[in-house]
């Protein structure tokens, strides 16, 4: 959908991968652990407690940065961002405000006119998480929440977009490649529960502008705004306005439904955090260094291994991928690039996505052999798939995960040739059985020979090379005849 | 390392503790066997640390102050927790929830404050030596009001760590004491480097007190003898002055043209700050909770309505609007401008003379409920605050009596010229000893 009235700015939320939190020692690994284990005075906002910078999270904020072209500033500040919560222990949140860490930069997509656009960034800024609030009890029984503040203190990097896309699926591929930069830079764990978090802004032409606090999934980001873009264009059609707001997303439902009017009235009383000196990076961040990043990858997939654009593309939009494919190609010494393109990025990504599985639940190796028996004509594309499945369910299952060769001898899955016996039986046996077919293949209706060749793949399983059958067909066709 | 005990059981007739520990253990070192009070703003392991407050009330904090585990690891024994204007804010030590403290050379008037238990305890010969904490003259105003020494570090010379949080750019703990010697004594163990406070120094203090100051130059800025300032204090102030120059030094007549503004500019600051750092007295984690089945914003209300004292309530209001948007620029911004031209002018004063003096207080200690409105409470901070708006060193020591109460000299240098403040003190204070 491009729709030239839709803007759409975003403001999005990283944690990065650090071992320790943002101003304490305390763990980041907290997500198999129960409540408040991650926790000391300092995370826990106790009173006397000062903070104290992790070198680390500003090293990782600053690869960020760079790698998205933004300026860093020699010289940025921390302030506090002051607001009463129960998951906020000081009840302020150390952040950046008036002096970020870096200003400007871009992220270039692909945009829905298919020309690369680059969606121009305002800031980035580092902040520290805070807890999380565990809502217990229902209506019956009383409700009450408890604070679990093993988050708190967790780094985060703020990127803020300027409202230039176009349309909710603009929005998702800003996400999609900022998520394949963050996990190329080795700073972010896009499979971490709640490590991406996003506020969307969404205005039509026009009208108001409405903020979506809060989507935690990139799948997300785009149905709530699909849903507000619909939303908002029914309030204009009925000669409505839209409210200035902001608004919750409702992931189970996928709606948006308007906050509370109090929790915009916030005045965050912003001033510079007093424990905390400026920071400093202006020798510091030259030495931050670079590893190949998407773009470039890209390109090389197409230079290196001869991929088309949009297998490249998807190739390198995440990490594991790219690295699974590199894997499988061994540097192209196997000459098997464009087989694996079209299989990894087609036919492995819809298998993966469809099991909700991640690529590393693969080995490159089998995948390798998987292609050699393709390349070979040993099986046909249509056995390679089902060998695929059968690796991936056994994986899925916990089961050992066989050879593909392994797989082909037990399923019998190797392709059939023209003189197989059973092959030709096959054939046979189809045209006996469907006298009327034939009787329309001899009337000229060319969509007979599809069907009988199509019941004799089904009697094959998919082993005979379509073209072979096909040939094999027309010629049994002619005999009968005569 | 071998642990010994004392026996403590002062006569606090003065109210100046808030808790006494009364078998406190204590190591080997430079401090061996001291009883050492300690403010109750700056937290001790295992005992409770209130800041004078009903909303931290039975709060044990989990954690050493960064200057206490040095004065233990030093040998002191913790004598207990001493009462305080309720988180430092207050110039008598009225403001404490849990009474005042009686000044001990006259029990009808305040000890001074917000350190008035650990001045108010050494005055009367309880411990030896205190800690303090000195926002806008915590330390040199009890000092001067009870008769004892007081010393306010260079920013950064001391750890904040552990010191719960009033106004974290004015503020720093440091040494009380009944002679220089012992405030110095005490200063070398606190001071130095902590990695859990980015904003202290790698500075530590490792100083014999001396007593020659020939030559030495000394600022008579006119401001600290002028409007509000008692004659009498200043006339006691000028003879101490001039003993010091008896002693070899010279004095030089100067002005702090920006200390009109000085005043001003503390108190939106450190109301500003106060505002936030005690957001977080809320009733979840610590203190006194809300009893009630209220939401959490209703019960947070609640909590803070009931816990804290009508100064903390008044100054939190003032700090909350001078951050608000659209008068942050008016009040905040401001004051960070005075501050800075409190700044420049003290580092112009500095690159002519060594070290400035005048009265640490502009009166002597007042009578219980004296000073019953805000504003004038305020003002009595006027020849303190400047010090803590600049960050530089700063030290009270008695000089002489007004009404047989206590008057105090103050002594304020460059940054980090800490032993020069403290040599000026002990020349006078050797020069005069009986």
């Amino acid at each position: 959908m491009i729709d030239a009235d839709v803007v759409v700015g975003l403001e999005v939320h990283c944690q990065l991968d650090t071992k320790s939190k943002l101003f304490c020692g305390c763990s980041t690994d907290y997500r198999n652990d129960g409540p408040n284990t991650h926790v000391c005075p300092v995370c826990l906002g106790l009173p006397g407690t000062m903070p104290v910078l992790n070198r680390r999270a500003i090293e990782y904020a600053m690869r960020v940065a760079k790698a998205l072209n933004c300026t860093v500033i020699p010289e940025s500040e921390f302030s506090r961002k002051n607001y009463f919560y129960p998951d906020l222990d000081k009840a302020y949140q150390v952040t950046q405000y008036d002096k970020p860490l870096a200003l400007g930069g871009y992220v270039g997509i692909e945009g829905d006119d298919g020309k690369e656009r680059r969606i121009q960034l305002t800031r980035i800024h580092v902040e520290e998480d805070p807890g999380r609030l565990v809502h217990m009890g229902n209506a019956e029984r009383g409700r009450y929440s408890l604070v679990d503040y093993n988050r708190a203190g967790i780094p985060l990097i703020e990127i803020v977009s300027e409202p230039e896309m176009r349309s909710p699926k603009e929005a998702r591929k800003f996400l999609n490649k900022l998520r394949a930069t963050l996990e190329y830079l080795g700073v972010f764990d896009p499979e971490k529960e709640g490590s991406l978090r996003v506020d969307a802004n969404i205005s039509l032409r026009g009208s108001e502008r409405v903020e979506i606090k809060n989507i935690t999934s990139y799948k997300g980001v785009e149905r709530a705004l699909t849903f507000e873009v619909t939303r908002q264009k029914n309030q204009l059609r009925r000669g409505l306005k839209v409210d200035r707001e902001t608004r919750h997303y409702l992931e189970a439902r996928g709606i948006t439904q308007s906050a509370r009017s109090k929790e915009q009235e916030n005045d965050y009383r912003y001033f510079p955090e007093p424990d905390l000196r400026p920071l400093r990076v202006q020798s510091w961040v030259k030495d931050v260094k670079l590893p190949e990043l998407p773009d470039a990858r890209r390109e090389r997939f197409v230079q290196q291994y001869g991929c088309s654009l949009n297998h490249a593309r998807t190739l390198t939009g995440e990490l594991k991928m790219a690295n699974f494919f590199e894997a499988v190609v061994a540097g192209d010494g196997n000459g098997l690039c464009k087989l694996a393109a079209t299989w990894i990025a087609d036919t492995l990504a819809g298998e993966l996505n469809y099991r909700s599985m991640g690529i590393d639940a693969l080995d490159a190796k089998r995948f390798t052999g998987l292609l050699v028996l393709l390349k070979a004509g040993t099986i046909t594309d249509k056995s390679g798939i089902e060998v695929m499945r059968v690796m991936l369910d056994e994986r899925l299952k916990g089961e050992t995960v066989e050879t593909p060769e392994a797989i082909v001898s037990r399923l019998n899955l190797a392709k059939t040739t023209g003189d197989d016996a059973a092959l030709l039986g096959a054939v046979h046996d189809v045209i006996t059985e469907n006298p009327k077919a034939v009787e329309d293949y001899k009337a000229g209706k060319n969509g007979a020979l599809n069907f009988l060749v199509g019941q004799t793949m089904k009697k094959t399983r998919g082993r005979a090379d379509p073209g072979e059958l096909n040939r094999l067909m027309v010629e049994a066709l002619k005999s009968a005849e005569q | 390392m071998a642990v010994h005990t004392i026996n403590f059981e002062p006569d606090d007739r003065y109210n100046a503790f808030l808790k006494v520990c009364a078998k406190p253990s204590h190591s080997e070192g430079k401090l061996a066997g001291i009883a050492v009070a300690v403010k109750d703003n700056i937290s001790t392991q295992g005992i409770e640390t209130t800041c004078a407050s009903k909303i931290l009330k039975g709060y044990v904090p989990p954690y050493d102050a960064h200057a206490v585990g040095l004065i233990k690891n030093a040998g002191a024994a913790i004598a207990g927790k001493t009462n305080m204007d309720e988180f430092g804010m207050g110039t008598s030590t009225e403001n404490s929830a849990f009474g005042p403290t009686l000044n001990p050379c006259d029990t009808g008037r305040v000890p001074g404050g917000s350190s008035g238990g650990s001045a108010a305890a050494v005055a009367a010969g309880m411990v030896r030596m205190a800690l303090g904490t000195d926002t806008g003259g915590s330390i040199r105003c009890p000092a001067a009001f009870s008769g004892i020494v007081g010393f306010k570090p260079t920013y950064g010379r001391v750890s904040r760590y552990g010191l719960i949080a009033y106004a974290n750019s004015l503020e720093t703990i440091g040494p009380m004491a009944t002679n220089v010697s012992d405030v110095s004594l005490l200063m070398s163990v606190i001071s130095g480097n902590d990695r859990k406070d980015t904003t202290s120094y790698d500075k530590p203090y490792a100083h014999t007190p001396s007593a020659d100051i020939k030559g030495l130059r000394i600022g008579i800025p006119e401001e600290y003898f002028g409007k509000g300032v008692d004659p009498d204090v200043g006339t006691v102030v000028r003879r101490a002055i001039a003993r010091l120059e008896e002693l070899g030094a010279v004095t030089v007549p100067c002005s702090i043209p920006s200390m009109e503004y000085a005043l001003a500019a503390y108190y939106v600051i450190c109301t500003s700050e106060a505002s936030s750092n005690l957001a977080r007295f809320d009733g979840v984690r610590y203190g006194p909770a809300a009893d009630t089945k209220k939401s959490w914003h209703a019960a947070y209300q609640d909590v803070r309505k009931q816990g804290f004292g009508p100064e903390v309530r008044r100054r939190i209001m003032l700090g909350t609007f001078a951050l608000s948007s659209g008068y942050y620029g008016k009040y905040y911004a401001k004051a960070q401008v005075a501050r800075e031209n409190v700044r420049k002018d003290f580092t112009r004063l500095f690159s002519d003379v060594d070290v400035l003096c005048g009265p640490t207080m502009p009166t002597i200690a007042f009578k219980f409920g004296e000073k019953s409105d805000p504003l004038s409470m305020y003002l009595s901070d006027i020849l303190t605050v400047p010090v803590n708006l600049a960050g530089i060193p700063a030290i009270s020591v008695p000089c002489g009596k007004v009404q047989g109460m206590p008057v105090g000299l103050q002594v304020m240098g460059r940054p980090f010229e800490d032993e020069r403040v403290i040599d000026v003190a002990y020349a006078y204070e050797q020069a005069v000893k009986p």
